[in-house]
């Protein structure tokens, strides 16, 4: 009972193309880039992936590069880098913060934020930053590189857009300098997942996005258009669970999570600076 | 200078702050083999089939064995006869996490896989997950030889409908004392290795005597050539006083191996399988007058056993019921209790076992005096508290005595620290603003039975006697060995025995070991548990320096050729009273002691050796008053501690550092009963809770900063005055807790909430009241 992976076989991959040659070759093989999702899994035996495929050691796909109108993030950064990173916090400020906010010091430095988002967890908080900013995914695939927005990437319950032959490589996270943020997470124990968990980016195409709203990562439709179309806030934050099926667990039935997503939508808006 | 109340850096410390403690799961003996176990997924189910070929055809593995492979073993001991705890259970399982089958295999690795291996055909029985379905009508049986699901029933103590019915007001509660997991960091842990020279079994326990002669008796075999050693022990909590059934099992495939076998829980296993605490409901009434004095108490515990009771959890509602009139004068108490299985996880010793329960009950119920009478809870403790004068005070139980203490000193030091006023005016101004958190304030004046104890006491747990053993050893160069039969397991008895080691002796403090653990080398011993170390064990050090130190200052007298009466120690030399230039040093008569020719006449060489088996008359009653300060937030229904304040009396401090760091520890455990921890079950008996996302142990950023003051009642049953602080923090802050956060919500009219008291249950009862 737990603890203890299956056997698997470990193959490093030193490029982008030498991973997407191995996840062809190899069956039933599993990326590994910070583990942080990954190996708990593997631990409690949920997934026994027959080959991991270490692939952070791939110098291609880390750090943040400014490339003018967004912020090209490489998809093994760790938390750790992206919370400290000036140009993050100037440019896309939701980000950093966030990234600060995600687990502890040790799950920020190892966890990375391509493995973050492609887990497709609706309980991480990563992925409401992405819907929220209207980022863009880089996909790397046998046929070349496509582009897939933050809305088309979260597809189900642990499932993203990425194929079984892809590797997200990076995010481009559209400038955001100078705009309001706002970003509440409410759990029972400091450094859990989130229960309900609202991001909110101000300024131009403004958004609005959950965490553990349901299934999937997703936004909050209705709230983001009423704050596009200048609502007020109490206005915005009651239309915050619309459309949304909640999960229900032992911290918060289904009603509850959709109290908690107007209660935070509104200190989110409130903290963007909206009034 | 007496170190005792030095605050002394621990001894222990260098060692575990640098990863060089020795733990048994550090132990890697040749030829080492694994143990994994294969647990039930049912709660309660016919075991059709074990199919362990799968497992067996695996490279590597060494041995598979369900039920019919140890058969010629007895039950797990402390089980209750006809409800015996099979090792490996053949028939039926009866909880999530009962054994079903083990395997061995060389490395650890291929015994999980292994144990994946093995293939269950189970056929589902009908469960009782709660008390409440143990008892219903026709409820389904866990145990044939039983009537039902009840184990024991003892009905009231006394018929108090005379008082009741004359009473001038009364009231009713029911609780619920929320099931614990004890989530020590280090899980339950063996390696044994049976040879031909005998059986050597490494284990992470907090009592290795009582062990070694448990498995003595449990595979026939003599003491003399079983040998327990408990190394360092990384938290226990008193779920490692339990037999756990993996000891047994690694040292039975370690017989049949000829191999070691180690066995290391895994964290997933360590939820379901270590024994868990607390577990209780109460049915209270207390009958009083307008002015808060209460005039009598019923108290009906129910105590959920799981589904093997064990002899230790047979005792929790005793000691609850025990301890049930809490700091309080109450003339008429009359209790009851009930032991009932389950299809859960067994319950046993959880810290403070039984008086958690008693002191959340009876503060609880203070608390609904005083809602009901609109008196202050702080003047109906006061008006029902046993006067500073009031001791030995025989309480309704034959069990309990209090021997000592001042409960409205206590509650009096901890209001120097409260400013109750101003926050009884905070509360009523936020209470106006409704854009403001609520505040609450809440009290607890308790007190524990610890110091286990007086002859018999432990005896009624299956231990050996009730005293602790104390050897001290002077070594030819002046320094000193001390053996302790208690077994520490994170209390730092290492560094407080050497103190009162120190003091008795006059040896520096850094030239005293204090060793423990180790069948071999210590003398028969009891343990740790019960608050019982310093109390008692600590009690023995003193006992036994003392009488070395006499017999060092004979020899040193027949040295110095005077009179012992005139014998002084000072920075480790003997010299004359009043003549400092006429000494000798202890190393020098530490080297002496071993020599006949240097000896007074009729003195035998190594004299400076005394061993102890130290008794004790009575229990002792460690107590305190502790507040809690609440914001709870009126939109999330998030509980914000605030404030914390602990006033302890504990008797002598030995080490300050070391009781506010029980003291810490304690409240933080207590804190997590009361807010975030429960052991849950759905409906059929699948545990909700079984990996620590779901179960929730609070983290340091969600505890508060403590405030703490001292109150000090010396224990009347040893000579140090020290009454033991282990259990207190998790006994005193559970009720202080809920206290506030009913207080915070009693304008709504809100009476009780049982634990924990989480965002969602009182979002739920914020949003029916508006």
């Amino acid at each position: 009972m737990g603890m203890i992976p299956a056997r698997f076989d470990y193959r490093q991959a030193g490029s982008v193309a030498e991973a997407l040659q191995l996840l062809v070759s190899c069956d039933d093989a599993k990326l590994l880039a910070g583990g942080h999702s990954l190996v708990p899994l593997m631990k409690m035996r949920l997934v026994s992936p027959a080959t991991l495929i270490d692939i952070s050691g791939i110098a291609e796909l880390q750090g943040v590069a400014d490339t003018g109108s967004v912020l090209r993030v490489g998809a093994l950064t760790r938390h750790r880098v992206v919370e400290r990173s000036q140009v993050v916090a100037q440019h896309v400020p939701l980000l950093a913060h966030v990234a600060g906010l995600v687990g502890d010091p040790q799950v920020r430095n190892r966890g990375t934020i391509g493995g973050s988002l492609v887990h497709g967890d609706p309980a991480a908080d990563l992925p409401s930053v992405a819907l929220a900013t209207g980022a863009t995914m880089i996909v790397t695939g046998p046929a070349g590189e496509r582009r897939i927005t933050a809305a088309d990437f979260f597809v189900d319950f642990l499932e993203t857009a990425v194929g079984p032959d892809e590797i997200l490589t990076a995010i481009e996270f559209p400038k955001r300098t100078g705009a309001g943020f706002g970003y509440e997470k409410f759990v029972r124990r400091s450094m859990d997942y989130a229960i309900v968990g609202v991001a909110v980016q101000a300024g131009e195409q403004p958004g609005i996005a959950l965490v553990n709203m349901g299934s999937v990562p997703r936004r909050a439709e209705a709230a983001s258009q009423a704050l596009a179309s200048g609502a007020a806030v109490d206005a915005v934050a009651a239309l915050a669970a619309d459309g949304t099926n909640p999960p229900e667990d032992l911290n918060a039935n289904a009603d509850y999570r959709r109290h908690l997503a107007s209660v935070l939508t509104k200190r989110a808006l409130l903290a963007a600076g909206y009034r | 200078m007496s170190l005792i109340g030095a605050k002394v850096l621990r001894k222990e410390d260098p060692n575990l702050i640098t990863g060089q403690g020795l733990y048994v799961d550090d132990l890697q003996p040749a030829g080492c083999a694994f143990m994994a176990t294969v647990r039930s997924t049912q709660p309660h189910a016919r075991i059709v089939a074990v199919d362990t070929s799968a497992a067996r055809s695996i490279d590597g593995v060494l041995a598979a064995w369900t039920a019919t492979d140890i058969a010629n073993l007895p039950a797990r001991p402390s089980s209750l006869p006809g409800m015996d705890m099979p090792l490996i259970t053949g028939d039926v399982a009866r909880f999530v996490g009962d054994i079903v089958a083990v395997v061995v295999a060389a490395d650890r690795s291929t015994a999980a896989d292994a144990a994946e291996a093995v293939i269950v055909d189970y056929e589902p029985l009908p469960a009782v997950a709660s008390l409440g379905q143990a008892l219903a009508t026709d409820a389904p049986m866990i145990h044939p030889v039983l009537q039902g699901n009840t184990v024991f029933f003892q009905d009231y103590t006394e018929d108090l409908s005379a008082e009741f019915a004359a009473a001038p007001r009364t009231a009713s509660l029911s609780l619920v004392n929320n099931r614990c997991a004890p989530v020590p960091i280090e899980p339950n842990v063996v390696l044994a290795d049976w040879g031909p020279a005998g059986l050597t079994v490494w284990a992470a326990f907090q009592a290795p005597h009582h062990l070694r002669n448990t498995i003595a008796a449990f595979f026939g075999i003599s003491q003399d050539t079983t040998r327990v050693i408990a190394p360092d022990v990384g938290g226990g909590f008193g779920a490692k006083i339990n037999f756990a059934s993996e000891i047994f099992l690694a040292a039975a495939l370690s017989r049949a191996l000829s191999r070691p076998v180690k066995y290391t829980q895994t964290r997933s296993e360590c939820m379901v399988a270590m024994f868990h605490g607390r577990a209780q409901e109460h049915k209270v009434d207390v009958a009083f007058d307008d002015s808060g004095k209460i005039l009598a108490l019923k108290v009906q515990v129910t105590q959920d056993q799981g589904a093997y009771p064990d002899a230790t959890g047979m005792g929790l509602p005793v000691l609850t019921t025990a301890m049930s009139a809490g700091c309080y004068k109450i003339p008429k108490v009359a209790v009851s209790w009930r032991n009932v299985v389950t299809n859960t996880t067994p319950v046993a010793a959880y810290r403070g076992a039984g008086r958690p329960e008693a002191s959340y009950m009876i503060e609880r119920v203070i608390d609904l005096v005083a809602d009901e009478t609109g008196v202050d809870p702080i003047e109906v403790r006061k008006t029902n508290f046993i006067p500073a004068d009031g001791f030995p005070y025989q309480t309704h139980s034959p069990l309990a005595v209090y021997d000592s203490g001042n409960f409205a000193g206590a509650l009096d030091e901890l209001l120097r620290h409260v400013d109750y006023p101003a926050l009884k005016a905070e509360q009523a101004a936020r209470m106006a603003d409704p854009t403001e958190k609520l505040l609450g304030i809440g009290f607890s004046s308790w007190l524990e039975i610890a110091g286990f104890g007086p002859p018999g006491s432990l005896e009624a747990f299956g231990h050996l006697a009730s005293w602790e053993s104390a050897q001290v050893r002077v070594q030819p160069d002046g320094s000193a060995i001390i053996y302790t039969g208690a077994s520490p397991h994170g209390q730092g008895t290492v560094t407080t025995f050497a103190q009162i080691a120190a003091d008795q002796l006059g040896i520096d403090f850094d030239r005293i070991s204090v060793r423990h653990g180790d069948t071999a080398v210590i003398p028969q011993g009891i343990g740790t548990m019960g608050s019982r170390a310093v109390a008692v064990g600590g009690e023995g050090v003193k006992t036994a320096s003392t009488r070395v130190f006499e017999r060092a200052k004979k020899i040193a007298a027949h040295l110095l050729e005077a009179t012992e009466d005139d014998i002084v120690v000072e920075n480790e030399e003997f010299h004359v009273r009043g003549t400092p230039s006429k000494s000798v040093p202890w190393s020098q008569v530490a080297w002496k002691s071993f020599q006949p020719l240097e000896l007074p006449a009729g003195m035998e060489p190594g004299s400076l050796d005394a061993t102890v088996f130290q008794q004790v008359p009575n229990f002792s009653f460690p107590s305190g008053a502790y507040c809690c300060v609440v914001e709870i937030d009126r939109e999330t229904g998030e509980v914000e501690i605030r404030n914390m304040y602990l006033v302890d009396d504990c008797g002598t401090v030995i080490n300050p550092m070391l009781v506010e760091g029980q003291v810490h520890g304690g409240v933080a455990q207590g804190i997590a009963q009361a807010l975030y921890e429960h052991m849950q079950y759905d409906e059929s008996g699948v545990p909700r809770t079984a990996t620590l996302m779901d179960y929730l142990v609070p983290a340091a950023p969600d505890l508060p900063g403590y405030v703490s003051g001292r109150t000090v009642t010396l224990n009347p049953s040893n000579t140090l005055g020290a009454k033991g602080v282990g259990e207190s923090g998790s006994v005193g802050a559970p009720p202080a807790v809920i206290n506030a956060v009913v207080d915070a919500l009693s304008h709504l009219g809100v009476k009780h909430i049982d634990m924990p008291a989480t965002p969602q249950k009182i979002w739920s009862i914020l949003r029916g009241s508006k």
